[in-house]
């Protein structure tokens, strides 16, 4: 298939079922004992400082991994599996000092990723899998104070997140994933530049793929980090016609479930949610178990308020296996058509209607 | 839907704000940023930033002003209109704002390829955009020209850019008229002709413009070029005009603009034919000068009081309520008398006399009474510094000293102030502990001030348990001098009742409103009145009581038992309720003041002001007319105030839930699967005995749960709590310290009008629009007010559910604290008092309805289902329990 008939067909597989993500990386990056020899590998044996830690450079030192884990989540039932590339961009690595090999992370975690999921396509046609390029948030924000004494300071600029956002898509999309996927969304300003930075790879005579949105709530105040509500913040993201808006992180089922129900409510697109596996307990660990997942998630599915589920952290392939034994064969959420009118955005929505 | 129109705040603009424009030009963006906030505050819904100004670093100032406000959450809440005439500021503000802005502006002014260019950048970065009409010719003056480049943009926006038309906001120019250049007769009109055949050929564009440049021939004359304004916008938002920038501080009222000078604008905004010799724009200029001052100079006020002497000066003030000259007559007076208590004890007191004989004997009514304290006040604040330079001065004599106090849990004081006004305009000294005051507190301050009447207030049902607590706290401590008791919710019964047997060391008064105030405290403070009067009342509460007894045991009543096989039942099999257009809440932030005031039931208003009759028959009234016109116009002159300089900010919050009744509850469910309970509202049930062999509703014993289909059947329930009093108590605050009563009530009384008017405006759109089972239901105020429309909006602790608590409830689904700033006291009294909530019920034979008294039986029911035990119970529904609590 061409990159434009998988997107066809994603579409389409959209419109007949609820669509399944893969799970947490994290986690099971951390169940292989991985020593920092294996971080490092040949290429970067001789890096100063640590490298372990450092999950996306495995994409060029232990690709046979990054391959494991998509084909683990293929084979639990998952439609959509991301690149490992959660923090790959220059601002992302400048934490390690390897600002030089975004482009090459980038470019290997698509080539990985898409050739475990043309495989499974091609043992299973009647069920394709899509690669989403994974592009995570940044340790800086663009929307909140670096300096608790002055309230104006930032470390960044617009400029400066874009630019290194641009460099991140432009590489996945040389390395041929099926879309792109802007995730745990903190502050939506460093959004709007990671969406910017995607629309105008079309000045650049690239192919338009569709574009997945998922913010974080971080806790019950029901706001992101930077403040806003969850109305406000699909408000902010929308002229980016995403293929789908969502919300991952930080929070288990039952406390997001609210917030789904609100996004579902007013987005005239596919909504997602791929939450934890619970609240961490004490030990940070996560202890929902697959079946508690599995349950949860089917009951959104049969309320009709989600179109893509999926975890986040502490999930694992088999979380995602009973999550898409669940909610097989049901329908997907409708997507609504909502009455024409301006809409705005500070922390708090505004309606012209 | 009425068009509501967007006020873009133009404070924070250079451009527009010599203030703002002096604060960022010194670098001061803490008091810069304070501007921003009173805007906020204020309820300016979007806020307009422009720094263009010669002298600044534009681009530096939005960027260091929006990284600010990032900061301030209270400010951040709105979107910002980013306004400069330069794109690169326009883009590095657009660099810094998480929300949704919008640019103010782009055009085709330098071509089509850079316009698209802009555009496409704006639609990259999420913005909504104004566009000017101005192309490569320049900017259009004619109505042709401004629709022509409109349409010409619009296609090149939504068809080439791919641009969302409902993001597009045109400002198709307004420019001076009245220049005295014919040519530029018609431009008001060329902009509203524009304004309808934008709206009518490009879909869900939006119309904005800056207002201020049509009146500009008439700078310097603030009250012709209001007037210009106001009649502007008339016509341009009748047309589709959707936002403005303007300078919102006092737009008049379209109605309240002198005929004479409206008929003048109105000549020059719609071009007309001129009616006399001269041009229209001559006849405005020759009338103008006589507005400036926004007096009339042709028909002064008739001064040939003037010519009486001091005293009667001082007399006629005092009834009129006029306060121009009173200090100057109070200067005359002192000059004239060896010490300046004299005055106040002579002239003034002779006054105030007066007042008290016209309003006791009806012919002054309460709010010219209240007037007449605000120039006593006046007066009184004038000698002051007299008397105290007197060291020898011996304090003013009082009749007497009364304490008030609105009981805790309550926070009602508009008709506590108005009996304080009367009384003091009676020489009584009154001492206002304000509201929600503890028991312990009132009984202390009474003791430290010695005073001679206590006086209670309250409004809500709970604070009538509060009255007898008070009450007995009173026997307790040893207390002896007399109690009053007044407030909506107080009555002779109740009073005599629950209050005054708990109270013998003195006598217990109800006073029913304040006009009969002064009579009772007078005669309970007369050595000779005071003996006749109490066994008076004792003896008639004596009647009361019994009375009250006999009518327990004779009215014929159902058990719980039989009441529910008597409900209200609705055919639900041939019946398919209506679902909302969303679940969860919705709140609705700054809502239109002026939209409200349109929507505002006026009778209630009189009546709080003790004119009783309907509006707008009331104004023709023989007795009360003149009264009620001049309270009206006062109130007409403040809600414009209130509008125009955003005093008040009204907020509001909806919410929709899967709902079905079960027994007396109704149940709200988590979403469609109705499986989870989220929440359940009680509801009681009315128990007089009905008419069974009657069928129709009237005759079952109706709970509000019966209007709600049960189980198997999908229903849905809507609540709403709204308030357009936040900023009432700083502007009542500010008037009293002034020592002006009467406006401080006045902007009581019309923040309580506008929450209801939200409160029936909000109830209306739900019906239309956000629950949408009557979509073409006509708009029709008086229709409105009649309750003449399907469904209803019943409050917890109003007639058809009597509990207050239930309002906890219904706070906790809208979250209702953040959603609108509202707050509930320990006995569920809504704060700021301006504010009204309720349920939302859909089916069309629903009904308002009063529970009335209750049974035993329903109140155990009751406890059990509220997880109360008995006496809780007992509590909170002691005003309708139908036997004597043990």
């Amino acid at each position: 298939m061409t990159r434009s008939e998988r997107i066809a067909a994603l579409k389409q597989a959209a419109r007949e079922r609820v669509l399944i993500l893969d799970g947490s990386w994290g986690v099971m990056f951390q169940k292989r004992g991985l020593d920092e020899a294996d971080y490092r590998g040949e290429r970067f044996k001789d890096h100063v400082g640590q490298m372990k830690g450092n999950n996306d450079i495995l994409c060029l030192t232990r690709p046979d991994i990054v391959g494991e884990l998509h084909d683990a989540y293929y084979g639990a039932g998952a439609d959509i599996s991301e690149t490992n590339t959660f923090s790959s961009t220059s601002i992302g690595q400048g934490e390690y000092g390897r600002e030089a090999d975004v482009r090459d992370i980038n470019l290997a975690a698509a080539r990985i990723a898409r050739e475990s999921a043309d495989r499974w396509t091609a043992k299973e046609p009647d069920k394709p899998r899509f690669v989403a390029g994974s592009i995570g948030p940044l340790p800086v924000m663009l929307s909140m104070s670096s300096d608790v004494n002055d309230p104006g300071a930032r470390k960044v600029t617009f400029e400066q997140v874009y630019e290194a956002y641009s460099e991140q898509v432009r590489a996945l999309h040389d390395g041929g994933v099926d879309l792109f996927l802007i995730e745990t969304i903190t502050d939506t300003l460093n959004c709007k530049a990671a969406i910017k930075a995607i629309l105008d790879l079309q000045d650049q005579g690239l192919e338009a793929l569709p574009i997945w949105i998922s913010g974080t709530i971080t806790d019950r105040s029901g706001r992101t980090l930077s403040g806003q509500t969850v109305e406000a913040f699909w408000n902010s993201v929308r002229h980016a016609k995403p293929f789908a808006i969502g919300l991952n992180c930080a929070l288990g089922a039952d406390l997001m479930r609210p917030h789904i129900a609100e996004l579902s409510r007013i987005a005239d697109t596919l909504v997602s949610a791929y939450p934890n596996a619970g609240l961490p307990n004490a030990m940070g660990e996560y202890d929902e178990t697959p079946d508690q997942t599995g349950h949860q998630l089917h009951d959104w599915a049969g309320d009709g308020i989600v179109n893509i589920l999926g975890g986040c952290c502490g999930t694992t392939p088999e979380h995602i296996r009973h999550v898409a034994d669940a909610v097989r064969g049901m329908t997907p959420r409708p997507v609504p058509e909502r009455p024409t009118a301006m809409r705005l955005a500070g922390l708090e929505p505004f309606e012209l209607a | 839907m009425r068009p509501t129109f967007i006020n873009v705040g133009e404070r924070t603009n250079v451009t527009g704000s010599a203030k703002f424009r002096k604060l960022i030009t010194e670098g001061d963006y803490p008091a810069a940023l304070s501007v921003a906030r009173q805007q906020v505050d204020a309820g300016a819904s979007v806020i307009d930033l422009n720094f263009d100004e010669g002298l600044l670093d534009s681009r530096q100032a939005m960027i260091t002003f929006l990284n600010l406000i990032a900061a301030e959450p209270d400010i951040a809440r709105v979107p910002v209109m980013i306004d400069s005439s330069k794109w690169e500021v326009i883009e590095a503000g657009l660099r810094c704002v998480q929300g949704k802005s919008i640019v103010n502006s782009i055009s085709m002014k330098e071509g089509e390829a850079k316009f698209i260019e802009q555009a496409r950048a704006c639609l990259r970065y999420g913005a909504a955009v104004v566009v000017m009409a101005f192309d490569e010719q320049g900017q259009a003056d004619t109505a042709a020209r401004k629709i022509e480049i409109c349409q010409r943009a619009y296609r090149i926006l939504v068809d080439e850019v791919g641009f969302p038309p409902e993001d597009i906001i045109f400002d198709p120019n307004i420019f001076a008229v009245a220049t005295g250049i014919d040519e530029h007769n018609n431009y008001a009109v060329d902009f509203i002709e524009a304004c309808r055949t934008i709206k009518a050929t490009l879909p869900h564009a939006r119309i904005s413009g800056g207002v201020s440049n049509v009146s500009f021939s008439f700078r310097g004359n603030e009250p012709v070029r209001r007037a210009i304004h106001g009649v502007f916008l008339y016509h341009a938002i009748a047309a589709g005009m959707d936002m403005g920038i303007v300078n919102a501080g006092d737009l008049p009222v379209y109605d309240d603009i002198p005929a004479e000078l409206r008929e003048a604008v109105e000549d020059v905004i719609l071009n007309r034919p001129q009616r006399t010799n001269i041009s229209n724009t001559e006849r405005l200029v020759e009338l103008a000068p006589k507005y400036k001052g926004g007096k009339s100079e042709a028909k002064g006020p008739d001064l040939t009081w003037r010519e009486k002497t001091v005293g009667e000066r001082i007399t006629h003030a005092l009834v009129h309520g006029l306060t121009d000259y009173i200090e100057a007559d109070t200067e005359e007076a002192r000059a004239s008398v060896e010490r300046p208590l004299h005055v106040i004890e002579g002239p003034l007191m002779d006054g105030m006399n007066v007042v008290g004989d016209l309003f006791g004997a009806g012919k002054m009514f309460l709010p010219q009474v209240v007037k007449s304290a605000r120039v006593m006040k006046q007066a009184v604040a004038y000698l002051e510094p007299f008397m105290e330079a007197e060291k020898a001065g011996k304090p003013r004599e009082q009749a007497g000293r009364v304490l008030m106090a609105t009981v805790k849990g309550d926070v009602h004081d508009i008709g506590k102030n108005i009996v304080g006004v009367v009384l003091q305009c009676n020489n009584y000294e009154v001492i206002d502990l304000g509201v929600m005051v503890p028991a312990d507190r009132i009984l202390d301050e009474a003791i430290a001030h010695n005073v001679d009447i206590v006086g209670l207030s309250g409004l809500i049902t709970p604070s009538l348990d509060e009255m007898a607590y008070v009450a007995g706290e009173m026997e307790r401590r040893g207390f002896t001098i007399p109690l009053l008791i007044g407030g909506a919710t107080t009555s002779k019964t109740h009073t005599a009742v629950k209050i005054e047997p708990k109270y013998k060391g003195g006598q217990t008064t109800y006073v029913l409103d304040a006009s009969r105030a002064v009579g009772v405290v007078s005669g309970l403070l007369s050595p000779t009145e005071k003996a006749r009067l109490q066994a008076e009342t004792a003896a008639d509460y004596v009647k009361v009581r019994e009375a009250f007894a006999r009518g327990q045991d004779k009215r014929a009543r159902a058990t719980l038992e039989e009441a529910r096989a008597n409900a209200f039942a609705p055919d639900w099999s041939i019946y398919q309720p209506p679902k909302p257009s969303f679940f969860g809440t919705r709140t609705f932030a700054a809502y239109d003041l002026a939209d409200l005031a349109r929507h505002i039931d006026w009778s209630p208003f009189f009546a709080s002001w003790e004119l009783i009759g309907r509006y707008p028959q009331i104004l023709e009234d023989d007795v009360v007319g003149e009264a009620a016109r001049d309270l009206y116009k006062d109130a007409q002159g403040m809600l414009q105030q209130i509008i125009g300089q955003n005093w008040f900010e009204a907020r509001g919050v909806v919410g929709f839930w899967p709902a079905n009744s079960d027994g007396d509850d109704i149940v709200l469910w988590t979403d469609e699967g109705r499986e989870t309970e989220l929440a359940r509202f009680r509801t009681l049930r009315q128990q007089m005995a009905k008419d069974r062999s009657q069928a129709d509703g009237g005759r079952a014993n109706v709970a509000l749960a019966d209007f709600v289909a049960p189980v198997g059947t999908p229903d849905w329930l809507g609540g709403f709590a709204v308030t357009a009093g936040h900023g009432e108590a700083e502007i009542a605050r500010a008037f009293k310290d002034k020592g002006d009563d009467y406006s401080a009530i006045m902007a009581a009384a019309l923040a309580d009008r506008l929450a209801e008017a939200f409160a029936e405006a909000l109830h209306r759109r739900v019906r239309t629009e956000l629950w949408g089972y009557a979509p073409d239901e006509p708009f029709d105020v008086e229709a409105m007010i009649a309750e003449q429309y399907r469904g209803i909006r019943p409050a917890p602790g109003y007639p058809a559910q009597p509990d207050h608590t239930e309002k906890a409830t219904l706070f906790r689904l809208l979250d209702a604290e953040a959603a609108t700033g509202l707050a509930l006291t320990e006995s569920f009294a809504m704060f700021p008092t301006a504010a009204v909530s309720g349920l939302y019920f859909s089916h069309p034979e629903s009904h308002y309805f009063g529970v009335g008294r209750i049974e035993r039986d329903q109140v155990e029911d009751y406890a059990r289902r509220k997880g109360w035990d008995v006496k809780t119970a007992e509590r909170w529904l002691g005003p309708i329990l139908n036997y004597e609590a043990g």
